[in-house]
C-alpha cells in the first residue's frame, strides 16, 4: 500500500527521537565508570526499573507483531501474549533472586560464580551474542516497516536510522540512559494503547456490507521487477491503482448494523457472535518468472476467530498428525522458558540495589506487561474490524488502526513504536557489548583492563553489533516480526535455560556440563531453525516439504536436549571427591 | 585464575542464606501452581481445541477467559510471592558465604 506522508507525524517522530537522544547525552555525562556504564551503578529505583523491564520487553515484536497476528488470524496472536507473560513467572519465581545474588554485570557472572571458569564465560558470551543478534533482527525489521508509511522512506533507510540512533544512545551513556529511555517508552506505550482501546470500545462494531469490501486483490511482480496491483501499476495517478484497505465485520448478532459503544467484556462476547472477514494469502510463481500474490477473503464466525488455529503455525492443532501439534506445544514452551533466558532482560537485574528491589521491580514489570498484553487483544481485534488493514503487511496493523482515529494518534503511535524499537535495540546492544567485554575478552586476555578501557571496548563492541544488526534487518525485510521473535526465544531458552536452572537447583552440575549444555542447546536450536520448513519457504524460497525437520519450532526438542546434555556431561565429569 | 577483577558480587547481598532458601522454596511452589495452569492450557489447546470455543461466563469463549485468566494469575502470584518474601530472616551466626555453596 502507498501511505501518505504526514508533516505532523514527521514532527512528532523527530521530537521523540530528539528527546531520547537529549536524555541520553544528559545522563551520559554522569556515567563514567564501568559499573555505571554496564549496570547503571546498581542505583536505579525499583519502580523505574520495573517499568523499564516492560520497556525492554515490549519490543516492536510485541506491539507490531502481536497486533498484526491478531488482526489477521485472531486468537493466535494472543497466544504469544500469554506465552510471553508466562515467561515472566519463570523469571520472577525461579531465576531473579539467585541471579541477582550471584552476578554483577552479565549472566555469565552468575553461571560462573561457583566455578571461576574461562570456558563458561566464553560459552555464555557466545550464546549472549547469538541471542542478542537473533533478537535484533525482528527489531530492525520492525523499524524499517514503521519508517515506510510514516516518512515514506524505503525499508533500509528505517533500519539504518534506528541502528545509528541506537548506537549513539549506547555510546553516550550505556545502561543509565537505556533504562530511562525504556521507562519513558514503557509508560507511553501502555498509556496510548489504553487510549486506543477506549476509542475502540467507544466505536463498537459496525457491519460493512459493500460487496467490494470482500473482493480478492492481487499483487503481481512481473519478470522485470514491476509491481502490478489488481493488474494495474501501483500508484495514485490515472490508470493506476493501489491495494484497498480491508478488515470488516459482515454480520452482527441480532442483525443490527452497528452496536454503538461496548464494554470490554461485551466487546469480546459480541465479536464471538458475529461473522468476520479474514484474509488468506496465496503465492503463485509463473513460468515466465513473474509472481502473483492473491489475497482472498474468507468469512468466519466470531468464535472461530477467538480460538487458536487460524495462523499457519498453529493450524496443526486441528490436524490429525501428531507432529503438527508439536509445533504449537514447542512454541509455547519456548515462549515460557525464553523470557528468563534473554540476556537483555537478565542484565536488568543488576541495575537495582538488592534482591528485594529485584523482586519488586519484577512485580511492577509483570503488572505493566500484563496490562499491555490484555490491551493487545483489543488493539488486534480492533484492527481486524477497522477496515484499514494493509493486506500485504501484517506489521502495520496497529499504526493503521490508530490512523482510523485521526492523524495525531497515528503519528503518536508510530513514534512510540519507533522509540520502542530504539529502546529494545539499545538494551540488546548493551547486553551484547557487556558480554564481549566481561566474558569474551576475559576468557582470552589475562591482564585485567582498566575501567576506562572496559568502557571503551564496550562501546566499540556496541558499534560492531549495531552494524551486524542493521545488515540482518535489511536482509529479513518483510517477515512478521512476532514470528521472528519466537525464534529468538527458542534459541535463548535452548542455550541458557538448562544451565541457569540446573546450576541453581542441582548440586551435581559441573563446569563441563554447563559449557556443553550452552553450546549444544545453542547450536542445535540454530541448526534446527536453519533446516526447518518455515526458513525453507520464507528465507531461501524453497519447498516446505523438503525441510529436514518435521516442524519448525525447535523448543520442544532442543530445550530438553540441553538438560539431558548437561546432566550426562556433569555425571561423566563428576569430581572424585564428594560433590561441592 | 587470571586475576579478572569482577567475581561474584557480595557487596549488595543483604539477605541471609536462609532467607534466600526460604524465598526460593516459596518461588518453586508458586511456580508449580502456574506451570500446572499453563500446561493445562497448552494441552487443552493442542488436543481438545474445540473446548476453546465453548461459551462460559458472560458469553465469553473459554479461550478468551482462560487466556485473560492466565495473565491475571501471573499478576496475582507475583503479588503473593512479593508479600511472602517481604521479611528477611535474621542471619545465622555461622554464615560464611552469601552465594550458593
Amino acid at each position: 500500500m502507498i501511505y501518505e506522508r504526514s508533516a505532523l507525524a514527521v514532527l512528532i517522530f523527530l521530537a521523540f527521537v530528539g528527546m531520547t537522544l537529549g536524555l541520553s547525552f544528559y545522563l551520559g555525562r554522569k556515567a563514567r565508570s564501568a559499573q555505571a556504564y554496564f549496570a547503571a551503578g546498581g542505583g536505579i529505583h525499583w519502580f523505574v526499573n520495573g517499568v523499564a523491564f516492560a520497556g525492554d520487553y515490549l519490543s516492536a515484536a510485541s506491539f507490531l507483531g502481536i497486533c498484526g497476528i491478531i488482526a489477521f488470524y485472531g486468537y493466535d496472536g494472543f497466544l504469544y501474549s500469554i506465552g510471553f507473560l508466562a515467561g515472566w513467572i519463570v523469571a520472577l519465581l525461579v531465576v531473579a533472586e539467585p541471579l541477582k545474588r550471584l552476578g554483577k554485570y552479565t549472566f555469565a557472572d552468575a553461571l560462573d560464580a561457583r566455578f571461576q571458569s574461562r570456558g563458561i564465560r566464553l560459552a555464555a558470551a557466545v550464546s549472549t551474542l547469538a541471542v542478542s543478534i537473533f533478537y535484533l533482527i525482528p527489531q530492525m525489521v520492525g523499524a524499517g516497516a514503521l519508517i515506510q508509511p510514516l516518512l515514506d522512506w524505503p525499508h533500509w533507510v528505517g533500519v539504518l536510522l534506528v541502528g545509528t540512533t541506537v548506537v549513539m544512545i549506547v555510546l553516550t551513556a550505556g545502561m543509565v540512559s537505556t533504562t530511562y529511555v525504556q521507562f519513558i517508552k514503557g509508560s507511553l506505550l501502555v498509556f496510548f494503547s489504553g487510549i486506543l482501546t477506549i476509542l475502540i470500545l467507544q466505536r463498537g462494531l459496525r457491519v460493512d456490507s459493500r460487496p467490494e469490501a470482500s473482493e480478492s486483490q492481487t499483487i503481481t511482480i512481473t519478470a522485470d521487477g514491476k509491481k502490478l496491483i489488481n493488474g494495474k501499476p501501483q500508484g495514485r495517478g490515472e490508470g493506476e491503482t493501489d491495494l484497498r484497505p480491508v478488515g470488516h465485520v459482515s454480520e452482527l448478532p441480532g442483525g443490527v448494523q452497528e452496536t454503538g459503544p461496548l464494554g470490554p467484556l461485551e466487546y469480546l462476547s459480541t465479536l464471538a457472535d458475529s461473522r468476520i472477514v479474514l484474509w488468506d494469502k496465496k503465492e503463485q510463481k509463473h513460468d515466465d518468472g513473474s509472481k502473483t500474490i492473491t489475497f482472498s477473503s474468507r468469512e468466519v464466525s466470531g468464535d472461530q476467530v477467538l480460538r487458536p488455529g487460524n495462523h499457519p503455525i498453529f493450524r496443526g492443532i486441528h490436524s490429525k498428525v501428531v507432529t503438527d501439534r508439536l509445533e504449537f506445544i514447542s512454541l509455547m514452551l519456548a515462549l515460557f522458558g525464553g523470557t528468563a533466558s534473554l540476556p537483555h532482560i537478565l542484565i536488568r537485574y543488576y541495575t537495582v540495589k538488592d534482591q528485594a528491589a529485584a523482586r519488586k521491580s519484577t512485580v511492577v514489570g509483570i503488572a505493566v506487561i500484563g496490562c499491555f498484553y490484555v490491551l493487545t487483544l483489543y488493539l488486534g481485534l480492533g484492527a481486524m474490524t477497522s477496515g484499514a488493514l494493509d493486506v500485504s503487511d501484517e506489521n502495520m496493523a496497529a499504526p493503521l488502526l490508530a490512523r482510523t482515529f485521526g492523524a495525531f494518534l497515528f503519528a503518536v503511535i508510530s513514534a512510540i513504536a519507533f522509540t520502542t524499537v530504539l529502546g529494545t535495540v539499545s538494551g540488546l546492544i548493551v547486553a551484547a557489548s557487556g558480554a564481549v567485554v566481561h566474558d569474551l575478552l576475559a576468557s582470552f586476555v589475562r591482564t585485567p583492563f582498566s575501567d576506562h578501557d572496559k568502557v571503551r571496548i564496550g562501546k566499540l563492541a556496541a558499534v560492531v553489533v549495531g552494524v551486524i544488526g542493521m545488515a540482518l534487518g535489511i536482509l529479513f525485510h518483510g517477515m512478521n516480526v512476532g514470528f521472528l521473535v519466537g525464534w529468538a526465544f527458542s534459541v535463548a531458552a535452548s542455550a541458557n535455560l538448562p544451565s541457569l536452572v540446573m546450576l541453581l537447583f542441582w548440586k551435581g552440575t559441573t563446569r563441563q556440563g554447563i559449557i556443553a549444555a550452552i553450546l549444544v542447546g545453542m547450536t542445535a536450536s540454530l541448526a534446527w531453525i536453519l533446516v526447518s520448513g518455515d526458513t525453507y519457504v520464507k528465507v531461501y524460497g524453497w519447498n516446505k516439504a523438503d525441510a529436514l525437520v518435521p516442524f519448525s519450532q525447535p523448543g520442544i526438542v532442543t530445550i530438553p536436549l540441553g538438560f539431558v546434555v548437561l546432566v550426562i556431561v556433569s555425571l561423566l565429569t563428576r569430581p572424585r571427591q564428594a560433590t561441592a | 585464575m587470571g586475576g579478572w577483577d569482577h567475581g561474584p558480587s557480595t557487596a549488595t547481598d543483604d539477605q541471609s542464606a536462609e532467607t534466600s532458601a526460604r524465598n526460593a522454596r516459596y518461588g518453586l511452589w508458586l511456580f508449580a501452581l502456574y506451570c500446572a495452569a499453563y500446561a493445562a492450557f497448552v494441552l487443552l489447546n493442542a488436543f481438545v481445541p474445540d473446548s476453546m470455543t465453548k461459551r462460559s461466563l458472560g458469553g465469553l469463549t473459554v479461550s478468551v477467559l482462560y487466556g485473560l485468566g492466565l495473565i491475571a494469575l501471573a499478576f496475582v502470584l507475583s503479588l503473593v510471592y512479593a508479600w511472602m518474601c517481604r521479611t528477611n530472616l535474621p542471619p545465622k551466626d555461622d554464615k560464611t558465604t552469601g552465594g550458593a555453596s
